[in-house]
């Protein structure tokens, strides 16, 4: 029987009660969202909390919404609802894709958005979606609120800039008019981690020329989930398969995969590229609006 | 701490540490022993119940999470000796050989019709996709749950007629 050790357990009632009891319990204790993280690294001891702060009951955490030009997602939206989100399917079906290869379909009912940000698992699928589409991370404390981008946001394998008395309480993606996303996932089974997987976000002017590009990597080790010169090699081309399949060649070139259970390095690398150039593939198509 | 938990429609109230888990809150503290217990992981989906009206994995939730909240478990499906339509499908459709992993399966199930009454294979076999089975292969679980399906619009119609 696995069973985490002893701690206390106070429940936040506010993003303010949060920033207010991790203030007052210090850098041993932790929040805990959907705990599906979390809570299984407690029982086998490698997460060892003094005090657990519950934040299932802050209801300004949660929803999904448009706020003017911004997709807003708060910090406690589950992943279900991100699966489930038609603002999500319209404007950035890459969250969706990633959405629907994440865990399970029961996992996904008490999983976060923003607690998968925060447990900064180097093979989790959100961070380089977000990174994609060039998402802002919102971070409050005693202080008020700081803005992040996502692709600041990671400061190593587990280790993120939120503080220890700060909370995650937003995700915000700049919705830009002639965009398209999709992500592209190979797992060993079901519901597992990424092997690799790569998200796409391109925008293309009337004639086809990409204006901008963004490109997310999981599990291969690029620099904060990202592809910066394949971006770069894309910006101001026609978004051609020619281009798609360069810029597939450069992010698996930049990439830094290691060797694991779920593949060796020329494997993972081989999968950075092809899972590129296929996501940027689908996003044109949808640009375009020739696929859902 | 103390919490208070309601269960199947029945508040209960107990002082519990904040490190037990919700199945073995239900299990043990309450001697609720439907609802199973398996690999601790949240990968086998045998302790499948219900958190409010949403279906969660037990093994990863602790019970103080549930306090003022409510559960819902295998024991609250049938009405006396008239079993729910989905153990009904179970029943009929030969959905379980040793039934350990059919608690979380008929919780899951439940679930998925009461959101989409009349779902497609590939509907059933995405909503079951976090619970294993080593005995049917699913597909007897897959013609279980289309049997609730059906019980339960046979029923519908015949209250409307």
């Amino acid at each position: 029987m696995q069973v985490p050790a002893q701690f206390e357990y106070e429940r936040a009632t506010s993003v303010a009660h949060a920033v207010e009891l991790l203030t007052r319990y210090g850098p041993d204790s932790r929040l805990v969202a959907g705990g599906h993280s979390l809570i299984p690294m407690m029982k086998l001891r490698i997460a060892e909390p003094e005090t657990l702060i519950d934040i299932n009951d802050v209801a300004e955490l949660t929803g999904i919404r448009l706020d003017g030009t911004e997709l807003v997602l708060g910090a406690m939206a589950r992943h279900a609802d991100l699966l489930a989100s038609p603002l999500a399917v319209e404007h950035f079906p890459i969250l969706v894709d990633a959405e629907r290869v994440i865990a399970d379909p029961v996992v996904r009912n008490r999983g976060t958005v923003g607690g998968s940000l925060c447990q900064a698992d180097p093979s989790e699928d959100l961070s380089a979606a977000f990174a994609a589409v060039h998402a802002v991370a919102v971070i409050e404390g005693a202080d008020g609120r700081r803005q992040v981008p996502v692709r600041e946001f990671h400061v190593g394998p587990y280790q993120t800039v939120v503080g220890d008395a700060e909370i995650l309480v937003e995700i915000r993606v700049p919705v830009r008019p002639g965009g398209g996303s999709a992500y592209e996932k190979v797992e060993r089974r079901v519901g597992d981690w990424s092997v690799a997987a790569a998200g796409a976000a391109l925008w293309l002017d009337p004639t086809g020329v990409v204006t901008d590009a963004g490109i997310g990597l999981t599990a291969v080790g690029a620099a904060q989930f990202a592809a910066a010169r394949a971006e770069e090699f894309l910006r101001g081309v026609p978004g051609s398969d020619d281009a798609f399949t360069e810029a597939g060649r450069i992010a698996a070139e930049d990439c830094r995969p290691v060797a694991d259970q779920r593949g060796p390095v020329d494997y993972k690398r081989h999968l950075a590229g092809e899972l590129t150039t296929r996501a940027l593939r689908r996003a044109a198509a949808r640009a375009r609006g020739q696929e859902a | 701490m103390e919490i208070t938990v309601t269960v199947n429609g029945t508040g209960y109230t107990r002082d519990v540490e904040p490190r037990l888990l919700l199945v073995h809150f239900l299990r043990d503290t309450l001697g609720l022993t439907g609802t199973h217990w398996g690999c601790d992981t949240s990968n086998c989906g045998v302790c499948v119940a219900w958190l409010d009206e949403t279906p969660v994995k037990t093994c990863t939730v602790l019970a103080v999470m549930a306090d003022g909240h409510r559960v819902r478990t295998v024991e609250d499906l049938a009405t006396g000796d008239t079993l729910d339509p989905v153990q009904q499908g179970f029943s009929d459709r030969h959905g379980l050989q040793c039934g350990f992993c059919t608690p979380g399966m008929l919780m899951t199930a439940r679930r998925l019709l009461d959101d989409d009454p009349d779902p497609s294979e590939a509907t059933i076999r995405e909503a079951i996709s976090g619970q294993i089975c080593r005995c049917t292969g699913y597909e007897n679980i897959v013609r279980s749950v289309r049997a609730a399906a059906e019980i339960e619009r046979t029923a519908d119609q015949e209250a409307r007629a």
